[in-house]
């Protein structure tokens, strides 16, 4: 710790002094706050677990080691997540049945903190009054709020979302959900009464940190918190591309209801 | 007197010929990076047809007073109960006005198209093109609830017919929140739930083999007006029965504070004898812009598909 410090500092000593600005504090929007502009995606594999968790078989015999799950350290505060003694029978029957129950397998919109550690990137396009969030997965898009427009008018997979600064930390208040999507591909889940706080924070110009802490009295016996770096994609020309994954699902749902059903 | 009597004739003559161009003084504000701020919720409802219905065939614009008789007409004809005799009639001819939002007006210039050019305000549809064109629409009447490849993309939850690009009003949500940071302006389309994000750094086109639902847009300023080029769709969207080698020019221009012109260019001489444009005013609205989960509460393509299997079964 004190050697990474002592060479940190050394090397900003060597910058000028609107580099090392730049270097600590990140880029700058025209209006001052730190720019969160960029696409940007996690390095992690929160989406298959958010505990920490050794390699597994995947449940798709036929994919082999491109369906087995990668380890992962967790991503948890405390390691664990405070389920109510009966919600946590209930995320290990989701874990059991996922590939029935898991909204990811059906391409569903993914709700949040779920969206930013999806294996997939996200753009953020940010004015003053209001950010957007548009994650290539299933063309899922939030709009932040900077000004609060009061109560969510109705439930939704990805809420409602209102932002404030605190110093240089983007914070992000998610209401609204319904209790449909999950936290990962290993069951874990919340209830319509899920409260989020995200907080994004920029160290340097191409890493974000992410924290979000999850508030569900139906499910959680206190609140909890995940944290991640996210890392901006540096590719020239890089895009958002589009992953519409309706399409390839319609055999999994509905290839029951074709006239030729295949392979029959 | 005779003087007199021909100077309102004049006016209309000159007003039947080339209605007012919108007002070219109106300077827009600027964001923070420069660029004419076009952001907000827009909405493009309207009672204009895209293209001049037949009864209006040589009448390219209405009077006033033929305007408020079409506008009144139109939202009776939505109003009107569908509904048959009986209680098993299709419950979906119980659908009124509550349940649509199409506007209540007709565009301000008074056209009777939203084609503005060609100027019989049709889509000019090339021999090639209509044959296509047939060629599908037999198919689909052969096989329209084979699977769900043969639904209609909105029923499919996989594009909404008008959100575009190119960007037409809809029977509802027809709701667009455009965002502008540096180097980029976002539309957030709330049918069905899509994002386009364009890029103004000039930089090329995806390669030619990767091809998208909604296209790759790049766009750039000319003056005041964002001008927006799409290629690189998929044979699968087929716009006004377009090919996905369809290339669309878009221009956006904020006329007045709350107005946005909204103009666009369709190019494929595989299915079109010439270019056509249309121009729709988008009006500023309060907004929010909902999420429109439609994928997620699909019950139309297993209703569908599922009652026709029904059908065949009881048929046996």
């Amino acid at each position: 710790m004190i050697a990474a410090a002592a060479v940190s500092m050394l090397s900003l000593a060597a910058l000028p002094a609107a580099a090392q600005a730049t270097a600590t504090r990140g880029p700058r929007t025209a209006d001052g706050k730190p720019n969160l502009n960029g696409i940007w995606q996690v390095l992690t594999e929160a989406n298959w677990d958010l505990q920490g968790h050794a390699a597994a078989a995947g449940p798709m015999i036929p994919l082999g080691a491109i369906g087995a799950m990668p380890p992962g350290q967790g991503v948890v505060e405390g390691e664990e997540i405070p389920y109510k003694p009966e919600a946590l029978v209930t995320k290990k029957a989701n874990f059991a049945n996922r590939l029935k129950l898991d909204p990811e397998v059906k391409c569903y919109l993914p709700g949040v903190p779920r969206a930013t550690y999806m294996p997939f990137p996200f753009q953020i396009v940010q004015t003053p009054q209001f950010i957007l969030i548009s994650y290539e997965y299933a063309n899922a898009a939030r709009t932040i709020y900077m000004k609060d427009p009061g109560p969510a008018p109705v439930d939704s997979w990805m809420g409602q979302s209102v932002g404030h600064w605190e110093g240089d930390t983007l914070v992000v208040d998610v209401t609204g959900f319904n209790d449909q999507s999950w936290f990962d591909r290993a069951g874990d889940y919340h209830s319509d009464a899920l409260h989020v706080v995200e907080r994004y924070t920029l160290h340097g110009a191409d890493t974000l940190m992410y924290e979000a802490t999850m508030e569900d009295k139906n499910v959680f016996t206190r609140p909890w918190k995940i944290s991640m770096p996210v890392y901006r994609r540096q590719e020239k020309n890089v895009q958002l591309m589009e992953f519409k994954c309706v399409e390839f699902v319609e055999e999994l749902m509905y290839g029951q209801y074709r006239k030729k059903p295949a392979g029959k | 007197m005779a003087q007199r009597f021909w100077i309102p004739m004049l006016i209309g003559a000159a007003c039947w010929a080339a209605p007012p161009p919108p007002p070219a003084n109106y300077t827009p504000p600027r964001t923070a990076d420069g660029q004419p701020d076009i952001q907000g919720v827009w909405n493009n409802a309207t009672l204009t047809p895209l293209e001049r219905p037949a009864a209006m065939a040589s009448k390219p614009f209405l009077t006033p007073a033929e305007a408020a008789a079409y506008e009144k007409q139109a939202l009776e004809q939505n109003n009107r109960d569908r509904r048959g005799a009986d209680a098993t009639s299709d419950l979906a001819g119980a659908y009124n006005q509550a349940w649509f939002d199409r506007g209540s007006k007709v565009v301000p210039s008074l056209r009777t198209s939203l084609i503005v050019d060609p100027a019989d305000g049709k889509i000019p549809y090339s021999e090639e093109g209509q044959k296509r064109m047939a060629a599908a629409a037999e198919y689909a009447r052969a096989h329209a609830t084979d699977g769900p490849e043969d639904l209609a993309l909105p029923d499919r939850c996989l594009l909404w017919a008008t959100a575009g690009p190119p960007m037409l009003p809809g029977p509802y949500n027809s709701n667009y929140q455009i965002f502008q940071a540096p180097g980029y302006v976002a539309i957030a389309i709330e049918m069905i739930h899509e994002v386009r994000i364009i890029p103004l750094d000039k930089r090329p086109h995806l390669p030619g083999s990767v091809r998208q639902w909604l296209g790759d847009s790049r766009g750039h300023w000319e003056g005041n007006t964002l001008v927006v080029e799409t290629s690189n769709f998929t044979d699968k969207s087929h716009f006004r029965g377009a090919t996905a080698n369809m290339r669309l020019t878009e221009r956006f221009t904020r006329t007045d504070a709350n107005t946005l012109t909204y103009e666009f260019t369709v190019e494929d001489p595989a299915t079109f004898s010439k270019p056509w444009t249309a121009s729709i005013p988008m009006a500023k609205s309060a907004g929010p812009i909902y999420e429109y989960a439609c994928h997620e509460g699909n019950y139309a393509v297993p209703g569908i598909l599922g009652g026709a299997r029904k059908q065949e079964a009881a048929a046996k």
